[in-house]
């Protein structure tokens, strides 16, 4: 057992901080640092993506024939780690993370020759169409219809919480094209061009004053069939394999520590007046970063189970939990520490360009934001009552 | 980057979880929970053929040169029946002070006998005014003409009463006075002055206050040269911890299996406990818990040799966070057998007091995030 890299994984992360340090711009950075909500704005997310492309890292997950690197889990852990820790920016995940993988799995090969590499150059930004005002954590009971038309389907419903459709140019979308006997029979798996007559975005302003998330309207909206990404009916499995994704990327400890980092930080600064000095504030810290630990701990075990091909199974769902938790958990501590400067909430967006000068020192502007915002982890992607149910079936047996 | 278990590692896991599954069952735990000595040496025996005893010490001296790693997985599996051998204050603890403060002619005396399981020790460290802060010693060490004279009480020594010798934390007074280095003195347990009052400890096994009178000790019973102990007994401890610390996770997991089973068997209003989400999401959290917790262990095992700062902050954040597990997954496991996990009927109490003494020992939740913030503070500023 070893906790350290050997000299290939050195110098493969000096590779990384190389790449990071020629492409990673002070602006890019800054503006990373004063986005509070989850996404980087797409201007500066897809301005990354391409530097990772002409890298030839655009989709470190993807096997090496459709353009992913081929890395190690140990690779990725790398990778991931020093991203987190030079505040580079958050790309497209919809696209790299989510969608690429199920076309991959599951696509025809036209729609692998066309939509894969529009994912990898950023061309292509997506949006992900699951949950509807009706159906959240029970996803399955969508209503949103495709019917049959000839060569299309004509959707008509409606889908929320829709993360940056005002932004996407395309949406991969659960639709029912027919009702089953079970309620996730009849879904399809739909690709969508955001730009065809009968869709309307509506945004949805949150807590923490940003527009993130939109409801997206579907009025006779026509679709061709050859858009449809496997059977018909099955596309319950397909948009399972993709919440796989999404929840357990497995590597979160490292973004996790750096907004720590920021907050124990303004704990040490006279702006705050030095909170850490509180011995409660301090062992609060502690208590957080400790929990990082553990978690780190248990990615890297993912990742060593991993390397020698074994599956970790439910673990995703342990990762979701306590990324999500611990993310609540430092952005609470951040409020408590900035103090009186919590009451001071800028409404202006983006952050990093404001034209007046904000209530409160630059460092702190994402503080309350993310706090309120932040609430949202342990809803997205599965609430955590879902991932405890999971952990009780899929682990427990019960 | 490589947790997965060697070869070596999974075999030794397999052999200690064979060996708790095989000879140490409940009946054998409900003998030793009223035993005088509360432990077995017979089992101390087994544990010397299986090389248990020899797996952490030097190779020199006829040790298997084990790192904190194998220790962890013995303990786990330690945890997992409950065992209550004084393997923690004579191996983890008394060989590895000898090992890493003793002269070559101290550890050739002490530890091929370790090893082979003729000779147990205990380490009489802790005072009451001193709480859990190990830099506090107030039992004093005069030089004499024969060589040194002991004062002072000790409290909560871990199995003092089954060791052939104890190591005894002073501070060392020389011909000048106070010297403000504490130094570690070899006492037989039949050294005359020294007083024994052992008691059953809390979840199993003994422990002992210590009363020092005038013990005299001959000079080639300080280890090593004198050198102030401090950063020894800190490093010995963080290394108890860690492997407390698996020896925990063991205990949660078989509270664990055990709670899951009866929620399993147990019906009310015509269906089982299980069936009920608020009781699947208590478990979820157990289990999660117990994952969280086998994490901290084998990062603390893992650091035992890093640096003093990087190893101390490892330590006390897996003290503190597997304590707090420990509470936890201890708590809901009584609280979901209901009447019955308050009774001496089951074995979950037992279980569970267990873990309540593995919090309490060497420092609480509160005191070790405590100390990891002060560790903490220190490398910012350093």
């Amino acid at each position: 057992m070893d906790l350290t890299f050997n000299a290939e994984e050195r110098a493969f992360q000096s590779e990384v901080r190389g790449f990071i340090a020629r492409n990673l711009t002070e602006e890019m950075k800054r503006a990373t640092a004063l986005t509070p909500s989850v996404f980087s704005d797409p201007d500066i997310g897809m301005a990354w993506q391409r530097a990772l492309h002409r890298q030839g890292w655009g989709a470190p997950g993807w096997p090496v024939e459709y353009g992913g690197p081929d890395w190690t889990p140990a690779q990725r852990w790398i990778f991931e780690t020093e991203s987190a820790r030079a505040g580079v920016p958050n790309v497209n995940v919809m696209g790299v993370k989510m969608v690429g993988p199920v076309i991959i799995g599951f696509g025809s090969p036209e729609q692998k020759n066309f939509y894969l590499p529009r994912i990898l150059s950023g061309e292509d930004y997506w949006c992900q169409g699951y949950s509807e005002p009706g159906s959240g954590s029970d996803l399955s009971s969508l209503k949103t219809r495709a019917v049959r038309d000839g060569d299309d389907y004509i959707i008509n419903g409606t889908k929320i919480w829709t993360t940056h459709a005002h932004h996407a140019n395309r949406m991969f979308a659960l639709v029912r094209t027919s009702d089953g006997e079970r309620q996730q029979d009849g879904i399809s798996f739909i690709l969508i061009d955001m730009t065809t007559p009968g869709i309307t975005t509506r945004p949805i302003l949150t807590i923490g004053g940003d527009h993130e998330v939109n409801q997206v309207f579907f009025d006779d909206v026509r679709v061709p069939v050859a858009n449809r990404v496997g059977d018909e009916d099955k596309g319950w499995t397909y948009g399972k394999y993709l919440l796989e994704f999404e929840r357990g990327s497995g590597i979160a400890s490292a973004k996790l520590r750096e907004g720590l980092k920021a907050i124990a930080e303004l704990a040490e600064s006279d702006l705050t007046g030095r909170a850490i000095d509180s011995p409660d504030i301090a062992s609060r810290i502690s208590e957080v970063e400790v929990d990082i630990d553990a978690l780190e701990m248990t990615e890297l075990r993912v990742l060593s189970a991993l390397q020698t091909g074994q599956n970790p199974g439910a673990v995703s769902s342990i990762l979701k939990l306590r990324n999500s938790e611990i993310r609540q958990a430092v952005t609470r501590l951040g409020v408590d520490v900035i103090g009186h400067d919590a009451l001071a909430v800028e409404p202006m967006r983006p952050l990093y360009k404001l034209n007046h000068e904000p209530a409160t020192p630059e460092d702190m502007l994402t503080v309350v934001p993310e706090y309120l915002n932040g609430r949202a982890y342990t809803i997205f992607g599965g609430t955590s009552e879902i991932q405890r149910d999971i952990i009780a079936k899929m682990m427990l047996g019960i | 980057m490589d947790l997965n278990l060697s070869d070596e590692q999974r075999l030794l896991r397999e052999s200690a979880e064979r060996f708790v599954t095989e000879s140490y069952d409940a009946d054998h735990r409900r003998k030793m929970a009223n035993d005088a000595l509360g432990y077995s040496p017979d089992v101390w025996k087994q544990f010397a053929e299986l090389g248990w005893l020899a797996l952490p010490i030097a190779e020199d001296f006829g040790g298997l040169g084990g790192s904190a790693v194998e220790i962890g997985i013995l303990m786990e599996a330690f945890g997992r029946g409950l065992v209550s051998e004084p393997y923690v204050a004579t191996i983890v603890l008394g060989a590895a002070l000898i090992d890493r403060c003793g002269s070559a002619a101290q550890k050739q005396a002490i530890l091929p006998k370790v090893a082979d399981g003729s000779l147990k020790l205990a380490f009489a460290h802790s005072e009451r005014a001193a709480r859990f802060d190990l830099a506090r010693v107030a039992a004093t060490a005069n030089r004499t003409a024969q060589g040194w004279r002991l004062a002072g009480s000790k409290i909560a020594v871990l199995d003092g009463h089954a060791a052939d010798e104890i190591i005894v934390s002073a501070l060392i007074h020389d011909h000048h006075g106070p010297s403000g280095r504490i130094g570690l003195f070899l006492v037989p347990a039949t050294a005359p002055g020294l007083s024994i009052s052992d008691y059953a400890r809390l979840g199993g096994g003994r422990a002992c206050n210590i009363e020092l009178s005038d013990v005299q000790v001959p000079d080639d019973a300080l280890l090593g040269d004198g050198h102030d102990a401090l950063p020894a007994i800190e490093w010995a401890v963080d290394r108890a911890m860690a492997a407390l610390g698996a020896e925990a996770v063991g205990i949660m997991q078989t509270l664990l299996d055990t709670t899951l089973e009866y929620t399993k068997i147990r019906k009310q209003f015509g269906r089982p406990l299980s069936a009920n989400q608020v009781i699947r999401h208590r478990l979820a959290d157990m289990a999660m818990q117990v994952d969280e917790a086998r994490s901290m262990a084998l990062r603390a095992a893992l650091k035992v040799e890093s640096p003093p700062l990087d190893r101390a902050r490892a330590a006390s954040g897996a003290k503190a966070k597997i304590g707090k597990c420990a509470r936890f997954v201890g708590e809901q496991s009584i609280q979901l057998h209901g009447g019955m996990g308050v009774t001496e009927e089951l074995e979950v109490g037992a279980y569970f007091k267990r873990l309540v003494a593995f919090d309490t020992l060497f420092g609480g939740s509160a005191h070790h995030y405590a100390r990891h913030a002060r560790l903490g503070r220190t490398s910012v500023s350093a």
